[in-house]
């Protein structure tokens, strides 16, 4: 039995060595060669990162298109779902609120034009993206706020819009808006 | 849709092509033959002689548990003390608290025993050096320890009659130096190269295009998520696991990740036929394994693609399926792909939240978890199977009127009894834990608890009963998923998890350990007219029919109070 334990102890060391100090220092350098040196992708405008290409945040004014609800509000230091059941009366409440305030700004919009990903919230409350279609359905208003023509804002969506050969299309809200705004320039 | 069904079917066809040459390889690899990674030799034999091991010493059945049980138990010890205090030591760029008790009990022995349930958030509730040296530690030896419990296992019926299983040491190091640590160095670096975090950097922060100031956690998660899924442990760098965008930020990555947690346990499997030279037998139990795997996906895929009826109602248009708790890059059919995958095989890692999806995954999720055989972890999976295969063939012997055998050892009271009784112990856990925790919440309501147990659910109604119901079958799995609803952080969940999570763990491989140390001892019956073949289809389908009866008769009581009559109350 004591045998077990000194071996148990001394192997205990040398693994914590080759696993915790060496393996991980070492996949560390390696990153530091990848595009985000191993920090994450940042988007920078003007000399000034203005966010992560890959964490979404909290869009809510109107000349900008908006990104999914937030069970943290886009608070990056933290992560979550809403960890609501499907049939959760005050969570489908909430739904309908979503729909109500999408209807508001956008007075345009049939309740059917609405895809689920603008109503629901995200699984990290981080989501970076909106389908496509999230996106359809903000041209109009976005386009109204900032005194441009709708086939112009449509291009621009088009343009970031992600077709992927694996997964779903996606458009990162980030991206697309740092578009938006060097348009008006 | 088409791309997604792509992405799922890609990654299905990837996870086989090299789950088959990697079973044949552990098979030849842990039974000491020449294999091309022998030029690791050097480093083995260097950690074994730092460690004091003499790596060929054959051990029976006793002296390899109580090496395995050694080493548990002097990480439960030592990691319990590191948690508690590891706001006084270094490497803590976020200036994170150490662990309260109970948080700590709960966290090493979710740890130790590769569930890796986290009662806390990775950003907030662990420091760099608690994550690195604990926690990932922990992912790489607690899946060795299942492996090399697996191989103690194959090693006894490799032989016609032996009382060696082999040297606990020996296969445990070599599980890491020559299979999790090189893979993991390689998906670590392809996750890196696609967007995951992987530097030492504390939080970031940065003004948003829209004025606001942003705070991001950030670290090395890379290193950890490659082990996390192969190592099927599951526990996340960050808080929400891989739906976090810095721990999975692409499709392709979410591919990697998925793939990463298959290919091990689906190899363990082969490389039992392989090792035990009845190449067909494995085969037969991966053909069992797979039939399961499908009947959990398919309608899992499908509740979950049809979207909620509650958001149809309202005029809400689903195209891709349910969103909620999802993320837009990964939708919704690779997350139900996912979510079957992580409870079958006991990962535990989401890539959506659990909590959210529609009533019948949650059935399905919480029936894979159950049954915790198809696949299974890496390496307790077969030894959960084994424990099928000596039921299925104790009654089969019933029904043909013969002395039950398993590959040339008779079967006897001692080994069924084992067998019957690790059977039972996981519906005792799951039943009894969920009774106590729903008797609580309504007659303890406001127990002085750090949460009030009439405040431990998120959702109301049979919702929230499957909340509870799900920790407790988590934790026995040893699986490590949650209705993350739940407010488990508290002195109960944290102690009633820890002693369900000890004991799911170290029992189910101690009884198929025992079995076949005491199996492989007997005289070897050589093959005849009159034997009970177990490597046909006929047989592999009596394991099913006993795995769903069994199944069924422990579990339906439960599933129909919870999921199921959510269900049936949407319609």
């Amino acid at each position: 039995m004591k045998k077990y334990i000194i071996q148990s102890i001394r192997l205990t060391v040398v693994l914590t060595v080759l696993l915790c100090v060496i393996y991980p220092l070492l996949v560390a350098f390696v990153s530091k060669f990848s595009a985000g040196k191993g920090n994450g992708e940042t988007i920078t405008v003007n000399g000034k990162v203005v966010g992560y290409a890959n964490v979404g945040q909290k869009f809510d004014q109107p000349q900008y298109f908006w990104g999914r609800p937030s069970a943290v509000d886009y608070n990056a230091a933290g992560s979550a779902g809403s960890n609501k059941g499907p049939t959760n009366p005050d969570y489908l409440k909430q739904v309908s609120d979503r729909v109500d305030t999408l209807l508001k700004y956008h007075p345009y919009l049939k309740k059917g034009d609405i895809p689920a990903d603008m109503v629901t919230a995200s699984g990290s409350g981080l989501d970076p993206d909106i389908s496509p279609e999230g996106a359809a359905i903000q041209i109009k208003r976005v386009a109204q706020n900032r005194g441009l023509n709708a086939e112009q804002v449509n291009q621009l969506v088009n343009q970031h819009t992600e077709k992927h050969l694996f997964g779903p299309a996606t458009v990162n809200v980030l991206k697309l808006n740092v578009a938006l705004d060097q348009l008006r320039k | 849709m088409n791309s997604e069904i792509l992405g799922v079917v890609a990654s299905f066809l990837i996870t086989l092509l090299i789950a088959i040459p990697l079973g044949k390889y552990l098979a030849k690899m842990f039974a000491g033959e020449h294999v091309w990674t022998d030029f690791l030799k050097p480093l083995e034999n260097g950690l074994f002689k730092l460690a004091g091991i003499r790596p060929g010493e054959p051990m029976d059945w006793k002296q390899f548990l109580k090496a395995m049980l050694t080493i548990n138990l002097l990480w439960l010890v030592y990691g319990f003390f590191v948690l508690m205090y590891q706001d006084k030591l270094p490497f803590n760029p976020d200036g994170n608290p150490g662990m309260t008790a109970d948080l700590a009990f709960n966290t090493i022995i979710s740890f130790v025993v590769n569930c890796d349930l986290q009662h806390y958030s990775g950003e907030s509730g662990l420091t760099y050096l608690t994550q690195q040296i604990i926690i990932m530690f922990l992912m790489f030896t607690s899946a060795a320890t299942g492996i090399a419990a697996a191989v103690g296992l194959f090693k006894a019926f490799r032989d016609k009659t032996t009382t060696n299983l082999g040297n606990f040491w020996e296969f445990f190091v070599k599980a890491i130096t020559r299979l999790l640590l090189p893979l993991s160095f390689v998906v670590a670096i392809v996750l890196a190269f696609n967007g995951t975090t992987a530097s030492y950097e504390g939080k970031d922060q940065f003004i948003s295009l829209q004025g606001d100031t942003v705070n991001v956690s950030r670290g090395p998660a890379a290193q950890m998520i490659a082990i996390k899924h192969l190592g099927t442990n599951g526990g996340g760098w960050y808080g929400v696991n891989s739906a976090h965008p810095l721990e999975n930020p692409s499709y392709v990555t979410n591919m990697v990740e998925i793939i990463s947690q298959m290919i091990i346990p689906m190899a363990m499997i082969l490389a039992f036929g392989y090792f035990i030279r009845r190449k067909k037998l494995g085969w037969v139990i991966f053909g069992v394994m797979t039939v399961g795997m499908f009947m959990l996906m398919i309608p899992t895929i499908s509740s979950e693609l049809s979207g909620n009826s509650n958001l149809t109602k309202m005029g809400i248009t689903q195209a891709t399926g349910a969103m909620e708790g999802k993320e837009v890059r990964i939708g919704p059919l690779a997350t139900g792909y996912w979510s079957t995958l992580t409870t079958i095989v006991s990962t535990g890692s989401v890539n959506g939240m659990h909590d959210s999806t529609m009533p019948l995954t949650g059935a399905w999720q919480l029936l894979g978890m159950m049954i915790n055989g198809f696949f299974g972890g890496c390496g307790v999976g077969i030894l959960n199977y084994f424990i099928y295969l000596i039921i299925a063939v104790f009654i089969s012997g019933l029904m043909v009127g013969r002395t039950p055998e398993f590959l040339g050892h008779k079967v006897e009271a001692r080994e069924v009894k084992i067998a019957a009784l690790i059977t039972l112990l996981s519906p005792f856990l799951i039943m009894a834990g969920t009774a106590i925790a729903a008797y609580l919440f309504n007659n303890y309501g406001d127990a002085d608890w750090a949460v009030k147990p009439a405040n431990w659910l998120n959702n109301p109604g049979h919702h929230g009963f499957s909340e509870m119901l799900y920790e407790f079958t988590s934790a026995n799995a040893n699986n490590g998923s949650g209705f993350e609803g739940l407010g488990d952080n508290n002195i109960f969940w944290n102690v009633a998890t820890g002693f369900v999570l000890i004991l799911g763990r170290f029992l189910p491989i101690i009884g198929p350990l025992a079995i076949a140390g005491l199996l492989a001892k007997k005289k070897y019956i050589p093959e005849s007219a009159g034997t009970l073949k177990i490597d046909t289809v006929t047989f592999g389908l009596m394991t099913l029919a006993v795995i769903l009866v069994l199944n069924a008769l422990s579990y339906f009581p439960a599933l129909a109070l919870g999921p199921i009559a959510e269900y049936f109350s949407m319609k």
